[in-house]
């Protein structure tokens, strides 16, 4: 089972680590042979592996040992005193930025972030604003602009913690949003307009949970009896629309990818097979010889940016060609705060998200290995975006964007 | 869903929230009301997908708005009230100044032409020399007003212009739904006839009223026109005259200016031309595709213009600056010619004081049309330029009437030190600051004529210390690269030159291409200088990302899906002559054969499937967004 896995054992260690504020830890030796210290705790993405990704395997795949021993390995990369120089620098900001120290305990929006993301329900996005609830709570601030002007560098170390997250970016853009234009002046004072921010906050995850079952019921129109759906890599998203679809009694199978590196696809398959839909496995080569099979493809998004197109899991966009080329409608739910003010040109013009991958046999070390975790579609070969603000074709999102955020 | 609807106007969350509401708990919370979104009740529970407010239905975006200025209503009720077979009495050649003048962009009217009511008022029958002149004219005026209606209905069903307008005539000429397309055709055709008999009655050469019967395809009659009549300041006489004679102000009406006048129909051409200051004289072989656009011969006539400069009266002089600027391409470029523009209708303004009996709203607004039609005279406007003196103009009908004279003046030149300052200087710089995001190492960067929000992107990246190489793309006659690749090589870029032929040898190695752009239309057309479109379909060819950047306020809700339409036609000359070579003027003697035809064009329009991203100072944005931008910040620009 996946919560066996190594990769999530190793990740409650981590959060073990982050959990108690005390340095020495005997488990760190066992991960790796850097200085048990706080430097673990703030791990962050710069060993080389994004978090974003590191989080979402621990929380859905199923890893082998292999990918242990490279996540290990890469951690141990890092110089020791370059991270822990590095943690400290990081940790004076959010300390400033989250606030004063309350009970002698520094308080960090990061930690309070990991906290939250640990959870496999919860979006990264409702971490995310989660954690800034609690830079709000933990804020001494007297005043509007002050407590303003904390949230911002709350939100921009955590934006700087992992540059790879669109929803964490989106998330605590979002949020930002959201306080700059409620002003105290509307509330009688100051204190009122907190506790609406804090509300706010904690009510998001459910927001995020009502999100996805209004998609689900969005996209029950477009799931007809007798078709066949490609799905791509494990989202959340998809997997409701699906469960909505098969509780609505609609026939239907699904062709899973398998999702290498991580193979999401096999927990997506475990998760449809025990509400009894047909599933078939297909590795992420065979898209192309399944696809005349296939009636629609459904991805999730790990970002939808401002173009229409989407960031999501290597692989997504050359399903998408495949799809485009033998005219099968390519369906993208995402969550509308996964919409992002991001523009990619091309698959290069983006934050590299890496992470470790697993080919079963050691690489020569002269071999290159392309780690990119995901890859931009553009919104040419896309044809509708379930959201919760409705169906919606990929230039509307620019619309919405625009409307958000100017 | 629905707390999505209403969350756009509840301002608890003054954000319109994607996917992060909650029903506000207390709805006790007074909403201040989003100021360019009065019309949306907060009890609207549309479906999401659905369009946003009902005030916005005016200004969808496939559909060329109505326009939205007062004199519409008068005019309208004035082609009304003009019967079309009305009895016209030649001697009433009296005019009086049209209360209020036509703005700039006139409603749903094409082919119409003329300058604007208060340049052309001092036209008396007195003040014309030549007798048979007059004759001419009251027989073209007479037969204009009862061809007028069939006329525009018949080029309209020839599909003469492409653009969609709103047909304001619909309901004054009853005559447009039962007469067939042939039947119309004959029935103009007849009258065309009739005119250019009437003509040839006058004193009219024969010849040329003969090669109006023969076909409309026939080349522009060149006219000889009275040079006396210009615009010599008779306002004031013209609105002292007696009142009694409704038709003729009528029929001024229908002869306000229209930036986009169909140059193919000769009559309009020639009133047109009787009201002109600027005495253009019209190229001769003109493209057939082309014939509805000006096309003049250019250098003849600045000299006379530069000897009138202090002759003629109502013209400020710093208008009249800028026209012969524009004239003589001193000032080119259209933020250039929009700065210019403007900086001078202040100096008019600073100069000017209402005439005794009458309000400075209505009277500033005349003037500024007047003004308008000579910059027109000189060189045809661009879409920047129509956007800022909407801007103007609107800020003008907005003035309080309480207001002094100074105090509206004052106003009026900080509004346009605003606009200035914020939509085109800052502008650039938020536009720099977005596209140097684009920028990376070891790019090799493509640019195309020289625009200058490319070149301040430019060198920006380069004292941003990054390592780019620049490809500058030029194209003859203008060979504007040229003084943009001076610039960037004195600044230590490093650059290529090369011409539009090579174009698609040079893009295997870029990595961006940079455009400007005069126009960014609704449907994402970019209208831009000549050779724009090829150089963005060979990048689209080789998926080089195109990147436009143009400032918003040159965005425009019209849509335009060729070059052919609107367009602008340079000198001739041009191109058929280059300078400083002789051995090569192949073409000489040639220029004024009869079956040689020079296209000088001056824009096209790219279509937006070969444009990536247009950056502009809300973002960047894809080019499919350009209404959404149009939709929400155009009220705030023009009418707030």
């Amino acid at each position: 089972m996946w919560w066996r896995s190594p990769s999530f054992i190793l990740d409650r260690q981590q959060q073990q680590q982050q959990n108690d504020s005390v340095p020495p830890n005997p488990e760190s030796l066992f991960l790796s042979s850097s200085p048990p210290s706080m430097a673990d705790s703030l791990q962050n993405p710069k060993s080389n592996i994004s978090a974003y990704y590191q989080t979402r395997a621990a929380h859905h795949a199923v890893v082998t040992s292999d990918w242990l021993a490279q996540a290990q390995a890469a951690v141990g990369r890092l110089p020791d005193d370059d991270d822990s120089s590095g943690s400290e620098r990081k940790a004076a900001p959010t300390g400033g930025g989250g606030g004063g120290v309350r009970g002698g305990k520094v308080f960090s929006v990061i930690n309070e972030f990991n906290n939250w993301r640990k959870q496999p329900d919860l979006a990264e996005a409702v971490a995310a604003i989660r954690a800034l609830a609690a830079v709000i709570r933990a804020s001494e601030a007297t005043t509007m602009m002050e407590l303003e002007i904390e949230l911002k560098k709350a939100s921009d170390s955590l934006k700087s913690w992992d540059t790879t997250s669109i929803s964490l970016t989106a998330g605590c853009d979002l949020f930002m949003r959201y306080v700059t234009r409620t002003s105290a002046l509307e509330y009688e004072d100051f204190n009122s307009a907190r506790s609406r921010l804090i509300e706010r906050a904690e009510k998001f995850g459910e927001i995020s949970c009502k999100a996805r079952r209004i998609i689900a019921m969005l996209s029950q129109d477009f799931i007809f009896d007798g078709c066949t759906i490609l799905v791509h890599g494990f989202s959340r998203v998809v997997l409701e629309v699906l469960k909505t679809a098969a509780q609505n009694k609609k026939l239907f199978r699904v062709f899973c990818t398998e999702g290498r590196p991580d193979r999401t696809g096999l927990r997506l398959s475990n998760e449809l097979a025990k509400l009894d839909v047909p599933v078939k496995l297909l590795i992420d080569s065979a898209v192309a010889y399944s696809m005349d099979e296939v009636d629609m493809v459904i991805v999730g998004a790990d970002g939808v940016v401002e173009s229409g197109g989407i960031i999501n899991m290597m692989g997504t966009y050359q399903i998408a060609l495949v799809a485009h080329r033998m005219n099968k409608p390519v369906y993208v739910t995402a969550e509308s705060y996964k919409f992002a003010r991001l523009y990619p040109l091309d698959q290069k013009d983006m934050a590299p998200a890496l992470r470790p991958i697993d080919f079963g046999v050691p690489i020569p070390s002269k071999v290159e290995v392309e780690t990119s975790a995901r890859d931009y579609t553009p919104p040419q070969y896309l044809t509708l975006l379930f959201t919760d603000l409705g169906v919606l074709t990929p230039s509307v999102v620019s619309d919405e964007l625009i409307q958000l955020y100017l | 869903m629905d707390p999505r609807r209403t969350a756009r106007t509840v301002s608890d969350p003054k954000v319109r929230q994607v996917g992060f509401f909650t029903p506000p708990p207390d709805h006790a919370i007074s909403d201040p009301p989003r100021h360019h979104d009065p019309i949306q009740s907060p009890s609207q529970s549309s479906p999401p997908v659905n369009d946003r407010s009902p005030s916005d239905s005016s200004l969808s975006p496939v559909m060329i708005p109505p326009p939205r200025h007062h004199s519409d209503a008068l005019l309208r009720t004035a082609l009304q009230a003009t019967s079309p077979t009305k009895p016209f009495s030649p001697s009433t050649r009296t005019v009086m100044i049209p209360p209020e003048n036509k703005d700039l962009r006139s409603p749903g009217r094409k082919v119409v032409y003329g300058k604007s009511p208060s340049s052309f008022s001092g036209v008396k029958a007195s003040s014309v020399p030549a007798s048979e002149l007059t004759t001419v004219s009251v027989v073209n005026l007479a037969l204009g007003i009862s061809v007028e209606g069939k006329i525009l209905t018949a080029e309209e069903a020839g599909g003469a212009s492409v653009e969609v307008q709103n047909d304001r005539r619909a309901s004054s000429k009853p005559l447009k739904e039962k007469t067939s397309k042939a039947e119309r055709r004959a029935l103009q055709e007849a009258q065309r006839a009739a005119k250019a008999a009437a003509k040839a009655e006058g004193s009219k050469a024969s010849s040329s009223a003969s090669k109006v019967v023969t076909s409309e395809n026939t080349k522009p009659i060149k006219a000889t026109k009275p040079s006396s009549q210009k615009n010599d300041g008779s306002q004031v006489a013209a609105s002292d005259k007696k009142g009694g004679d409704r038709a003729p102000e009528k029929d001024r009406k229908k002869d306000a200016p229209h930036p986009r006048m169909q140059y193919d129909d000769t009559s309009r051409v020639e009133k047109a031309k009787k009201r002109a200051v600027v005495k253009q004289t019209e190229a001769r072989n003109r493209v057939e595709l082309f014939r509805h656009l000006p096309q003049y011969e250019h250098g003849t006539q600045l000299p006379d213009l530069e000897t009138k400069f202090f002759e003629l009266d109502p013209m400020h002089p710093a208008l009249y600056k800028v026209g012969l600027q524009y004239l003589s391409g001193d000032i080119y470029g259209g933020n250039a010619r929009c700065i210019a523009m403007l900086q001078a209708f202040k100096e008019a303004i600073k100069d000017y004081s209402t005439p005794p009996e009458k309000t400075l709203i209505r009277d500033l607004t005349a003037r500024i049309s007047s003004y308008v039609s000579f910059l027109i005279e000189c060189r045809p406007l661009s879409i920047s330029m129509g956007n800022a003196i909407k801007f103007l103009k609107s800020r003008i009908a907005k003035l309080p009437l309480a207001l002094s004279e100074s105090e509206a003046k004052t106003t009026l030149m900080l509004d346009i030190d605003r606009f200035i300052n914020e939509k085109i200087i800052l502008a650039d710089k938020v536009i720099v600051e977005h596209a140097v995001t684009k920028i990376s190492d070891g790019d090799v960067l493509l640019t195309y004529g020289a625009s200058s929000a490319v070149e301040m992107i430019l060198l920006h990246a380069h004292e941003l210390g990054k390592e780019f190489r620049v490809v500058v793309v030029d194209s003859h006659p203008k060979l504007e690269g040229q003084l943009l690749l001076r610039r960037l090589v004195r600044k230590g870029l490093s650059c290529t030159y090369t011409h539009v032929n090579a174009v698609s040898y040079i893009m295997h190695e870029v990595t961006r291409v940079f455009l400007g752009a005069s126009s960014v239309l609704s449907n994402g057309t970019v209208y831009s200088r000549v050779g724009t479109a090829c150089v963005a379909m060979v990048a689209h060819a080789f998926r080089v990302p195109v990147l436009v950047c143009c400032e918003a306020y040159k965005f425009h809700e019209r849509v335009q899906l060729d070059s052919i339409c609107s367009n602008e036609l340079g000198n001739p000359d041009a191109i058929s002559k280059v300078h400083g070579r002789e051995e090569i003027n192949y073409l000489d003697g040639l220029v004024n054969c009869e079956n040689l035809q020079l296209l000088n064009l001056i824009y096209d329009a790219t279509p937006s499937d070969y444009v990536s991203m247009v950056i502009t100072d809300y973002g960047m944005v894809p080019p499919t967004s350009v209404p959404v931008i149009v939709r929400e910040y155009r009220r705030e620009h023009l009418w707030s």
